[in-house]
């Protein structure tokens, strides 16, 4: 339904997108025992860190092959060798996730040909896993850095299994999308628990950077999924992926291991919860549990109740492809209208969004476009231009650097939607306008003849 | 409470009210409250009807003289808007405490005064009376008239406790009260022939900015508006207005009957709900300034501006037509301003059901009030499963209604909008009619709805199935069973005010050879409450064929 079009701008003014190598690290980052490696200059890994201390205010674990002009130019084999040599000895991890950069993929670097070489002369770090992944940082957004991380690690950790292989019946795979918070995590796993069924979560934010306090300090990830619970994933039973970003990794699990898989482009909203929670019945064989029945039952009555705030609204969303498909879906289920839509990157639901124009720009484009909007939704960087709009302002998505609790931010399920609809509705309640004697003036040309007519006496 | 109860009296002497003429000198003695049936009264009380009154005259102090629930309960709950001060949205009470109870609460109330003028400074503080001063015997009269010769300011006592009766009481209560104590107090600083009151607006949600724009182009003076968004100093001042118009309310009748009697100032009762009706008072206006000496082209320049925004408010509406036509809205309320809508409603494209009403001439108007009047009393103890009986046999797409039904329509998952005083839109004047037109729009484009009617996943049925199923099914058991068709027809509660059943009035009927509906309320008290079911008597006189045991057409109708 959207025409799909590209900022016709040189220059990109207060940017929506963030590079796809720091969405590749967030992915290994759900990898329990992980050290990410940015193969790059020292500058790329430290951005990202920030990024990710501010958003998450956890430590994090991610480290830098480090070039220098002169590596760069000889080429990196010497760096990621050190680097991997440096950081086994070091943090001793299972595994570490190697993402290129700008800088490295300009010069051309063969990442997987020097691990083949690293191999063969390091045969004493045979029992650390090595994962590359190539995402220039002048290719994609963050979205795409996550996704290819995560089919990546599919096609190279996961067991192949034959097609007659016993599964067992009770472990279901998760396939998060970048989107997914460590918060919707747990409420999905909360839900599929519900049904007796064991959900394998990768990756798997919400033991690494769900903001627990850990026994004891580690160098490299704290929590998410291990090496072994990825490579029998292929003993599953089903795969369940949320956001069109995860397509190609569930289209790999399964071609590697027969593992059927759904997708679900999203899961706030009534309707597409309805699918979720009818799909782990059948998966489970299991009736409905009260409790979800309950939590169903409150969000008809939060939308009956919220729905009178929402209809007509003008909302403006500056979003990565899978969030913004997301909100403006249950948006528009309210009664709310899109009017500006600006993503990151490309997506095949981008045309299909309910909408005039979705945009490949910035946050400049769409604070041109939410001129008459009634609420601005994007990360924190959205915070001036919505001062400046003056309009309220949802604010979702990373990097969320002023608030609190981002990791907690949770949209999924019936209950998630339903907390959404609350603190949105209320936004809208809070920002609603007082009137004044001057708010139904009549239009200027009509003139005011009778004010005459009164200064005569 | 002498001077309370004369008050009362006085009050229900209305000679304003045409209700109040219609009735026998005894009717009239026994005044228009009637005595509320413990267990089924819903309203406020006189005091709330007395705050709900003055309140909105913004830069005074408004002091509760009682325990905290009268105004701890309840301040800051109105929706009228302020253009100036804010002072009457700050909660002020004594909160009498057991000590004020045996002593007696005058002292606190009057330093309260004190502190009040000491902090806040404003030009007068109203004190409201409630129930248990009034027990106690505290002298509000004297304690402000002290206060006042003291600090030198008006110090207005509001003699309106809770218990002397209804919201509406209270109403007039506050009337006499400025009547009294306020009105012609003050004079304002010029006066012009364009000059007017409105009285009995209370500018909930700004709605009457949505009508001083065209005021102000016609070179109308809004005097005072008592009393939305008023001024004290307008309020004591609008004796010197040459007209007034009571905004299509009885509620403060009194106040417009006594100002014509002191002062002259001739007045009509008009509505702004309605784009005929905005016309129609904006006409009355000038006529009543004209035949107060104001030059006679301002008719003129009231039929041109008329006629401008008219069309303008059709040509706002013409976008909604097409999308508008042929929906079905079902209009469910008590409030007297809603049926003013039923024009532009109809202008709009969308069809009413639950009324029979097609066009709007007086007498059809009076009829739409009549019946929404009592199918507003009917809904508010409706099970959400007979709601949706209702909205489905009236083959309904939209509900309008006051806030009391929102939740019973909600859950019936019907669209649904709030027209009555709860509402956060305001609807008045030309511009009002195509902001609700739009609500209307908006409530029925909403996707919402198709969402919400889903079944659960885990649910064989729809709950509409359901509803629909359990209707069939105890439509079929009365079917098969005429005596059981009968205890239920006669089971149903006709007088929901005095508690009255189908059953006793067909008695009383044959037993006494009843034939009017007065001869039926005098026999069974049904339709001495609010009057809303005489309508409903009257159908069951006049089907007496129908329903009298031996009767041809009994057994079939029972079924039915």
């Amino acid at each position: 339904m959207a025409k799909v079009t590209h900022t016709q701008k040189a220059c990109a003014v207060n940017p929506l997108k963030m590079s796809q190598p720091i969405g590749s690290a967030l992915a290994f980052m759900g990898i329990k025992n992980c050290m990410p490696l940015f193969h790059g200059s020292q500058g790329c890994t430290s951005f990202g860190l920030v990024l990710f201390v501010r958003h998450f205010k956890e430590a994090i674990p991610l480290q830098t092959t480090a070039m220098s002009e002169v590596a760069t130019v000889l080429g990196g084999l010497e760096n990621v060798e050190q680097a991997i040599v440096t950081i086994a000895n070091r943090q001793k991890p299972s595994i570490i996730g190697i993402s290129s950069t700008g800088v490295t993929e300009t010069k051309g670097d063969d990442v997987d040909g020097y691990i083949k070489l690293i191999r063969e002369k390091h045969p004493e770090l045979d029992h650390i896993a090595l994962v590359y992944v190539s995402t220039p940082d002048f290719k994609d957004a963050f979205q795409d850095g996550w996704a290819k991380t995560v089919t990546r690690m599919i096609e190279q950790l996961v067991e192949p299994v034959p097609a007659d292989a016993v599964r067992d019946p009770a472990k279901v795979n998760l396939l998060p999308g970048a989107h997914v918070t460590p918060g919707d995590l747990d409420e999905l796993r909360d839900l599929i628990e519900a049904f007796g069924l064991e959900p394998v979560i990768l990756p798997d934010l919400s033991g690494s950077l769900d903001g627990h306090v850990p026994d004891d300090f580690t160098p490299t990830t704290i929590g998410g999924i291990g090496l072994a619970e990825i490579a029998a994933m292929g003993l599953s039973q089903h795969t369940i992926a949320v956001g069109e970003q995860m397509r190609p990794a569930a289209e790999a699990m399964e071609k590697k291991t027969g593992v059927p898989y759904t997708l679900f482009d999203r899961l706030t909203g009534l309707e597409v919860n309805d699918d979720f929670i009818t799909l782990l019945a059948g998966l489970s064989g299991q009736p409905v549990p009260n409790k979800i029945k309950r939590q169903r039952s409150q969000l008809v009555d939060a939308m009956l109740d919220g729905h009178f705030h929402f209809g007509g609204k003008r909302i403006a969303i500056g979003a990565e492809p899978d969030l913004l498909w997301t909100l403006s879906g249950w948006f528009r289920e309210l009664g709310a209208e899109l009017a500006a839509a600006v993503t990151t990157t490309e997506s095949p639901l981008l045309e299909r969004i309910a909408t005039a124009e979705v945009l490949i720009g910035d946050l400049e484009d769409l604070e041109a476009r939410a001129a008459d909007c009634d609420l601005l939704v994007t990360h924190s960087h959205g915070r001036q231009a919505a001062e400046r709009l003056a309009i309220p302002f949802y604010r979702i998505g990373i990097p969320m650097f002023d608030r609190l609790g981002a990791a907690h931010q949770t949209i999924v399920g019936y209950r998630g939607t339903r907390d959404l609809i609350f603190e949105i509705g209320n936004m809208f309640i809070a920002s609603g306008h007082e009137p004044n004697p001057e708010t139904w003036s009549l239009p200027e040309e009509t003139g005011h003849v009778g004010e005459k007519a009164l200064a005569a006496h | 409470m002498s001077s309370v109860s004369s008050k009362i009296q006085d009050v229900f002497n209305e000679p304003g009210c045409g209700k109040n003429q219609g009735k026998s000198e005894k009717e009239r003695k026994k005044g228009c409250t009637k005595q509320l049936q413990p267990g089924g009264a819903a309203g406020g009380c006189a005091f709330d009807g007395a705050k709900i009154a003055l309140q909105p005259i913004t830069d005074v102090a408004h002091l509760v003289h009682g325990p905290i629930a009268c105004e701890g309960n309840s301040w800051d709950n109105r929706g009228s808007k302020s253009s100036g001060s804010n002072l009457w949205r700050t909660g002020f009470t004594t909160d009498i405490n057991e000590t004020d109870v045996v002593f007696g609460g005058e002292k606190r109330l009057y330093k309260s005064v004190k502190e009040i003028i000491e902090k806040y400074d404003p030009p007068a503080v109203f004190v409201y009376q409630t129930c248990v001063p009034a027990m106690i015997g505290d002298d509000i009269d004297a304690v402000c008239k002290a206060a006042s010769k003291k600090f030198g300011k008006p110090v207005i006592p509001v003699n309106s406790p809770g218990f002397v009766g209804p919201k509406n009481l209270g109403n007039k209560l506050a009337g006499e009260a400025i009547l009294d104590h306020v009105i012609g107090t003050e004079e304002p600083e010029y006066t012009t022939p364009y000059d007017i009151n409105i009285i009995g607006e209370y500018n909930l949600s700004g709605e009457l900015w949505q009508v001083k724009p065209l005021l102000d182009e016609l070179g109308i003076r809004i005097l005072c508006c008592i009393s939305g968004d008023a001024k004290y100093h307008d309020v004591a001042s609008s004796h010197r207005a040459k007209a007034a118009m009571m905004v299509c309310s009885k509620s403060m009748i009194n106040i417009a009957r006594k100002m014509e009697e002191r002062y002259g100032i001739p007045f009509f009762e008009g509505s702004f709900y309605g784009i005929e009706d905005t016309s129609d008072a904006l006409r009355e206006i000038s006529q009543l300034l004209i035949e107060r000496g104001a030059p006679a082209e301002l008719m003129e320049r009231t039929e041109a501006l008329i006629a401008r925004e008219e069309a303008r408010a059709w040509a706002g509406i013409e976008p909604y037509k097409q999308r508008l036509a042929g929906k079905k809205v079902l209009l469910i309320t008590g409030g007297v301003k809603s049926w003013s809508v039923v024009a532009a409603l109809q202008e709009a494209g969308l069809e009413l059901v639950g009324t029979s009403v097609k066009k709007s001439t007086k007498e059809d108007k009076e009829r739409i009030k009549e019946l929404m009047g009592e199918d507003a009393h009917m809904i508010d103890d409706m099970s959400p499963r007979e709601m949706y009986k209702m909205l489905k046999d009236a083959k309904a797409d939209i509900m309008l209604s006051g806030g009391r039904s929102q939740f019973i329509a909600l859950k019936a998952k019907m669209p649904w909008l709030d027209i009555n005083q709860e509402r956060h839109h305001a609807y008045m004047g030309y511009v009002g009619m195509v902001e609700l037109v739009k609500e209307i729009d908006k409530a029925l484009a909403n996707p919402v709805w198709e969402q919400v009617r889903k079944r659960a996943p885990w649910e064989e049925t729809t709950w509409e199935e359901r509803a629909d199923a359990a209707i069939a099914a105890e439509a079929a058991a009365l079917a098969a069973d005429p005596e059981l068709a009968k205890a239920q027809r006669r089971s149903a509660r006709i007088c929901k005010c005095k508690a009255v059943e189908r059953g006793a009035i067909e008695d009383a009927i044959l037993e006494h050879g009843l034939s009017s509906v007065e001869a039926v309320t005098e026999r069974t008290h049904a339709g001495s409450g609010c009057t809303g079911c005489a309508g409903t008597i009257a159908g069951i006189l006049d089907s007496i064929e129908d329903w009298r045991p031996g009767s041809v057409s009994e057994p079939a109708k029972q079924a039915a």
